[in-house]
């Protein structure tokens, strides 16, 4: 503390520059409120309990014996493929994070289908290898199909993208057709016949679309896959509804069809042949000889052997069928050619970016995730209601202000202006961050979390009076007003620092250990108790130090709040020695 | 000024005393015996736990004519389950049913629904699995605990480990003071019970914090002085920032009351209502706690000190010895003090707030 060595010149230090902290604080505050307008955002991101929608959470479980797989990356991967999943049915917007070490929330705004996302939520996403069967570039994909999707009308030009062994430089790239219509008849072939068939290897040279081989499969199976070419023909996978619906119900042994992730092609899958937890990592890496980005993946040893019958027999047939899809939840994320037979490792290459390769790896890894995930809890809120409770939580925030407002002008009179001001200062920092925050960090205003701004008017006005008992301390030890505003900031501030370093700890544990609603409450409360801090800082004393020049407070005006007589000050600073004597008030220890 | 201003000042200069330290006993009995029956009321009674610790489901429908006992049918027949349906102030009413897997709330709730005559996708629905309660009602306990070391931590280093031992009890004494109310009126315990109940913990603190400051301040240089003994000095201290603490107490309860009164009478329940009714309980008795059981233990926990026995020896002797002689070597021991008065190294309660109340009243009054 420093008033003490500051003896007899209290008015010294601090009092210098207010108006540099003023300023300091009016640009941060206009720079927020502009940041606002200028990415217009200017209300806050509104939580499903304010907006209305359905929040579900869920927690993780490892698998017994793999605790550990409860980390950052692995509950990343999820959160990722969940996101993907839910955002594949159609909802847009949805939101899937991670709260706390093990847990998951999926927020799913108002107005979409919140009972289908829930029911893929919940159910693990299967992730399956299955070779192509047939292949088929559709008409006309759906324009919001994916970014790298072309202008409407023509079927998007992607690569096929090409696994190879590691250590094969991969020719990349092979175009699928770009015809302008839908190409002939669907390259039809007896199922069973698939993997056997002998057509001449063409490795590393697929012709685009080939006639396919006319079907040549035994009797009994006809049936079965007259059934799926009927499903093919009539599968449409313009829409993502419709594709998260193709092959619903398959079982993992059976031929399926199948939809393109961003509807540009249609399949008839084969069984699968290797499974998601085959996979034993899977990584998006540049490749060091060209420069592209590839996905690399290794095999456990069971997929390993699994992986290598596959494209064994794969890489012996022509295109489409020298492919294997990828499918996650029966959509296919990537069909690469294959060339050769692999095992252990391979690497995908094709027309990646970064983007692309990583949400590719993300796929295969989820596989490799020893989790699953159970519903925990699941809140739907009407947006009638959550109107109702944003309403409500105001209203509340109205009262509370308006209370405190009226015992501190009661109070503390002209000092009050002081310390309303310094709330208004800090209710604009607060809501200018909060907005800010929405697209920032993802932020999301929920009702706990307005109870807790609610709840920090009375910490930070707690902050002001902390200051203005030190200030009147000092007027009653006979002070003028200037010298004791200096002299009890000091003290005042050791007071304020510590008690709100309290606070901000209680929040900071709160946010850290938590989740769910307390998790929202907390970060208010931070936010709220840091900024009080520094409008006490930039805002209060500089004003309290430029006020006490004026002549209302410094003359100690009746309505000023500062008046000494009414404060019942001593008579000036250099007192005389008294020598009457009174018994002292305080009752005596016993 | 208002008439708490002018007793403000007359708490300051110690003309008026209220005696917090020297009946600790009383304090301490009364506290005890609060903890006691908030205990006995926790062991006999239990706390009432919301759906949200038990598992299962709430539903809130809009608007409706039906009534609380046809929902109440219609939620039993739709589940299998007990269901308590209790209709609201603005008539939507909240169907609550324990023990139904979240995986057929669909169900209910379409099944509902048609037997209200209200859309299924108008109903608010609040689906718990068994082990979500258990999992918050986990991580808040290792929350609490994990807070409680670290602020057991910085006021040891920030104060001394008696404060620090003291503001614990009393916060220790908050929860428990809460839990048990929440005991005895047979309060729900939700989530929003649970947030308001983590916040109480900074909140009660800051008080005590505002509290020790003062002590802080006033124990400077008690060794070099022979007038006051610790307890003495504490409660000086205290009556100094009685105003302030009073203030910072209302001003923070005022926003809470609002909250209450929103979330209360208004919307009848939810979230809002849990929060603050928490809040508001822990909030009162963070207030008393601050004054009435903090410093006094740190009072006691300090006159185990050597050095303070010392003191309070030497301050008796000195007392008794004047006594005998009249008061004059009194005065004279308070000149020094009075040199040190601006530069506080005597201490700034014992050496400024000592005189006043001696001197000025003769000229005031």
């Amino acid at each position: 503390m420093a008033a003490p060595n500051k003896g007899r010149r209290p008015a010294a230090g601090g009092q210098s520059k207010p108006g540099r902290a003023l300023a300091l604080i009016l640009i941060a505050m206009v720079a927020l409120v502009g940041g606002m307008f200028i990415s217009h955002t200017t209300t806050p991101r509104l939580g499903i309990d304010l907006a209305g929608g359905t929040s579900i959470t869920l927690k993780a479980k490892p698998e017994p014996g793999q605790e550990s797989a409860i980390n950052k990356a692995n509950m990343d991967t999820a959160v990722s493929i969940m996101e993907r999943r839910v955002n594949g049915l159609g909802v847009s917007e949805a939101e899937v994070q991670t709260q706390g070490n093990d847990n998951i929330i999926v927020n799913i705004p108002k107005g979409t289908n919140s009972e289908q996302a829930r029911q893929q939520v919940g159910q693990t996403a299967k992730l399956y290898f299955r070779p192509v069967l047939t292949a088929q570039a559709t008409a006309a994909p759906t324009p919001s199909a994916s970014p790298s999707a072309s202008g409407k009308g023509t079927p998007t030009p992607s690569g096929t993208p090409s696994v190879t062994g590691k250590a094969t430089p991969s020719a990349s790239g092979k175009a699928t057709p770009s015809a302008g219509k839908p190409s002939g008849t669907p390259q039809g072939r007896a199922l069973t016949d698939a993997l056997k068939a002998s057509g001449t290897p063409t490795p590393g040279a697929s012709k685009p679309s080939s006639p396919a081989p006319n079907p040549s499969g035994s009797a009994a199976d006809s049936a079965a896959a007259a059934k799926l070419q009927a499903q093919f023909a009539a599968l449409d996978c313009s829409t993502k509804e419709a594709r998260s619906k193709a092959g619903e119900g398959a079982k993992s042994t059976d031929p399926t069809v199948a939809c393109d992730q961003n509807g540009a092609e249609k399949y008839i899958l084969g069984p699968a042949e290797v499974d998601g937890t085959d996979v034993a990592k899977a990584q998006a890496v540049i490749n060091q000889q060209n420069g592209q980005w590839i996905v690399q993946m290794d095999f456990t040893s069971g997929g390993s052997k699994k992986f290598a019958a596959i494209t064994g027999k794969l890489s012996q047939q022509q295109y489409p069928n020298n492919r294997f899809a990828i499918a996650l939840d029966n959509t296919v994320v990537s069909a690469p050619t294959v060339s050769s037979t692999l095992s252990g490792s391979a690497e995908i290459s094709g027309s990646f970016n970064q983007s692309s390769a990583q949400d590719l790896a993300n796929v295969l890894s989820y596989g490799a995730l020893p989790l699953t995930f159970q519903e925990q809890s699941v809140t739907t809120v009407t947006a009638a209601l959550g109107a109702d409770q944003l309403h409500a939580g105001l209203i509340a925030g109205a009262i509370g202000l308006a209370l405190v407002i009226i015992y501190l002008v009661a109070y503390y009179r002209g000092l009050a202006m002081i310390a309303i001001l310094s709330l208004v200062a800090s209710a604009i920092l607060t809501y200018a961050i909060m907005t800010l925050l929405g697209p920032g960090i993802g932020f999301a205003l929920n009702l706990p979390a307005v109870c807790g701004a609610i709840v920090a008017i009375g910490i930070t006005a707690d902050s002001f009076i902390v200051y203005f008992e030190r200030i009147r301390d000092e007027i009653r030890e006979g002070r003028t007003l200037r010298p004791a505003v200096e002299r009890a900031w000091p003290r005042a501030r050791r007071t304020i620092l510590v008690s709100d370093f309290v606070s901000f700890l209680a929040a900071a544990v709160l946010f850290i250990v938590t989740v769910g609603k307390v998790q929202g409450f907390a970060f208010t409360l931070g936010l709220t108790t840091l900024l009080d801090v520094v409008v006490v800082f930039l805002f209060t004393k500089p004003v309290m130090t430029l006020l006490a020049r004026r002549k209302f407070f410094a003359s100690g005006h009746p309505w000023s709040g500062l008046d000494p007589k009414r404060l019942g000050a001593k008579p000036p600073l250099r007192r005389t020695r008294r020598t009457t004597s009174a018994p002292v008030d305080t009752p005596k220890e016993a | 000024m208002s008439k708490l201003g002018t007793l403000g000042a007359r708490l300051y200069r110690g003309e008026v005393g209220y005696d917090f330290v020297g009946k600790r006993k009383i304090w301490y009995g009364i506290s005890i015996l609060i903890t006691i029956t908030a205990i006995v009321g926790l062991a006999v009674r239990g706390l009432t736990m919301g759906i949200e610790f038990q598992g299962g489901a709430v539903f809130t429908t809009p608007k409706t004519s039906a009534t609380s006992a046809q929902a109440e049918d219609a939620a039993q027949s739709a589940s299998g389950h007990d269901a308590i349906a209790q209709k609201l102030g603005d008539g939507t009413i909240r169907i609550t049913i324990g023990g139904v897997d979240t995986a057929k709330s669909d169900q209910i709730k379409t099944e509902l629904a048609k037997d209200l005559k209200v859309q299924a996708n108008d109903i608010n629905a609040d689906l718990v699995g068994p082990s979500w309660g258990e999992t918050i009602a986990k991580k808040a306990w290792t929350g609490l605990i994990i807070f409680m070391i670290l602020v057991v931590i910085y006021l040891a280093i920030a104060f001394e480990w008696r404060m620090a031992v003291a503001a614990l009890v009393a916060l220790i004494h908050d929860l428990t003071i809460t839990v048990g109310i929440y005991a005895l009126v047979g309060f729900e315990v939700t989530p929003g019970t649970v947030i308001g109940l983590l916040t109480i913990l900074g909140y009660s603190l800051y008080d005590t914090v505002v509290v020790f400051d003062g002590l802080k301040e006033g124990q400077k240089g008690i060794t070099k002085q022979t007038r006051f003994t610790y307890s003495e000095m504490a409660n000086k201290s205290l009556n100094g920032t009685l105003v302030r603490s009073i203030n910072t107490t209302v001003v923070a309860l005022l926003p809470v009351a609002g909250l209450l009164f929103i979330g209360g009478g208004v919307l009848g329940a939810g979230m809002l209502n849990d929060i603050s009714l928490s809040l508001f309980v822990g909030l009162a008795a963070g207030a008393y706690s601050s004054i009435f059981i903090a410093t006094p233990l740190v009072a006691d926990l300090k006159e185990t000190m050597p050095e303070m026995k010392a003191l309070k020896k030497r301050v008796l002797a000195k007392r008794a010895a004047a006594a005998a002689k009249g008061e004059t070597e009194e005065q004279q021991d308070a000149a020094p003090l009075d040199e040190d008065d601006e530069s506080e190294t005597a201490g700034a309660v014992v050496g400024q707030r000592r005189q006043p109340s001696r001197n000025n009243r003769g000229k005031r009054r």
